[in-house]
């Protein structure tokens, strides 16, 4: 299973704690596995990206096993240790504000 | 026994303020979605528990929540706000074109007669209909072809924020742009008119009496009444006596005809509520005195209501949409304010309590009254 930690706001309106479990159906890239998520729970869509050019928000980031994936291609594969359930995918809110 | 259910959306959450119908006890519930930005809630007339809420984030997008139980549960409902085609460009703050692009829903306006009716009003500016109870949105693309091009951005964004609907003919709509102006629908939604006629912005365009493009903050009406409008311009209060075809002057005795929000008595169509802000450059009321300006002459000779009001060190904001009316006897007016407090008149304005002094900046305020 693929561990997603959601930030507040996000576990709120989709009603979960702070981690959710998905499984993936071949490759494990960053794309599939919002797209999983956002199967599960359809509250979410058009939070993290676009609902239509599947763009990430301008202030969700992308972070996992202390590196920040938000800038990457979404077709690239998760890292490894998430794929395998070690490491989650951390979304993030972007640190904005004083 | 009547109640009133006042909604309003703040900075950080939306708060339920119930009272009977006296209106000097009031239990406050919330906040609800805490820490996001609340634009506006509201709840169909035509079924008082279905409530709708505009939930927007810088971070996370647009969320619409909705309750079946007069706001005490939410279920988000669809937030797919898709121009119908390609929508172009419009006029950004230099007078250059920019992409029109969806970013936040400014005002929900139920229906009057169609339960799982709502209409959305948008920034950038377009109105769209759900007729499922707010799970799908389509677009009304028949606004943004009335010069749509031409529109620009007031200071809070291309932001359609207010929608009026006529009572006695369901089919006629108008809206107001900031900063594109009025205009009405006599078909649904199809098609649409620009009604400035009358209205003159001599610091904002440069053609002063142009069809499209004035800032328009507010638009009123009463029910029994609705060929009769009101309207709070960037500067200027004016009516309307024909369904917005041509507009005058009625700012009068007004210390400043600066402002945003504008109401209308609920059982006297020609008694009109505005909070006047002393300029566009300084949005806050004139020498510090917080007053609730009531025409009872449909315009032009106006009174200040201060009683319970602070009348000195105020520097707060009203909101174009954080004013509002109950329907009780006698009718009952409320206004949120930037500084979080929300003032409450249970006699047509005569005097004001402090409802609650420390919410979050208010956005918008809607009232609800029950049997």
């Amino acid at each position: 299973m693929i561990r997603v930690v959601l930030p507040l706001h996000l576990r709120r309106l989709a009603n979960v704690d702070r981690e959710v479990e998905l499984s993936v159906n071949g490759k494990a890239t960053f794309a599939s596995v919002l797209d999983a998520l956002e199967l599960a729970y359809p509250m979410l869509q058009g939070t993290i990206r676009d609902h239509v050019s599947k763009e990430r928000r301008p202030y969700v980031r992308y972070f996992a096993c202390g590196m920040d994936y938000s800038h990457e291609s979404t077709d690239m594969e998760i890292p490894a240790l998430v794929q395998d359930g070690v490491e989650p995918l951390r979304i993030v809110g972007a640190m904005s504000g004083g | 026994m009547s109640s009133v259910r006042v909604f309003v959306g703040t900075r950080k959450g939306a708060f339920v303020l119930d009272s009977d119908a006296q209106r000097k006890n009031w239990q406050v519930n919330g906040p609800f979605f805490p820490g996001l930005e609340i634009f506006h809630v509201k709840a169909s007339p035509v079924n008082p528990n279905r409530v709708y809420a505009s939930q927007a984030s810088e971070w996370f997008g647009q969320v619409i929540q909705r309750s079946d139980d007069g706001g005490k549960t939410w279920e988000p409902v669809g937030n797919k706000f898709l121009y119908d085609g390609d929508p172009g460009t419009h006029q950004f703050y230099d007078g250059s074109l920019v992409p029109w692009k969806f970013k936040k829903v400014w005002a929900l306006e139920p229906s009057l007669t169609e339960a799982e009716t709502v209409y959305a009003g948008v920034e950038d500016a377009a109105l769209f209909r759900s007729t499922d109870g707010g799970m799908n949105w389509e677009e009304l693309p028949g606004l943004r072809e009335v010069k749509g091009n031409l529109w620009g951005p007031g200071a809070g964004g291309l932001c359609l924020h207010t929608i009026i609907q006529n009572p006695k003919n369901p089919l006629q709509l108008f809206v107001a742009i900031s900063a594109a102006g009025a205009f009405r629908t006599d078909d649904g939604g199809k098609t649409w008119l620009p009604i400035n006629k009358g209205l003159h912005s001599n610091y904002e365009l440069p053609d002063p009496n142009a069809d499209v493009g004035h800032c328009v903050h507010g638009l009123a009406m009463h029910p029994s009444n609705p060929s009769v409008l009101f309207m709070q311009k960037h500067w200027d209060v004016l009516r309307s006596d024909n369904s917005g075809d041509l507009w005058h002057e009625v700012s009068g005795n007004l210390p400043t005809d600066f402002g945003f929000p504008i109401v209308v008595h609920a059982h006297q169509p020609e008694t009109v509520y505005v909070v006047p802000i002393k300029s566009d450059s300084e949005h806050f009321p004139p020498d510090g005195k917080l007053r609730v300006f009531r025409s009872r002459s449909g315009g032009n000779e106006w009174e200040a209501l201060t009683k319970g009001l602070p009348q000195k060190d105020c520097f707060v904001n009203v909101f174009r949409t954080a004013m509002s009316v109950d329907s009780l006897e006698p009718c009952g007016i409320y206004f949120g304010t930037t500084g979080g407090q929300v003032y409450a008149s249970a006699n047509e304005g005569d005097n004001w309590d402090t409802v609650v002094r420390d919410l979050p900046a208010v956005l918008s305020v809607e009232v609800q009254s029950l049997p």
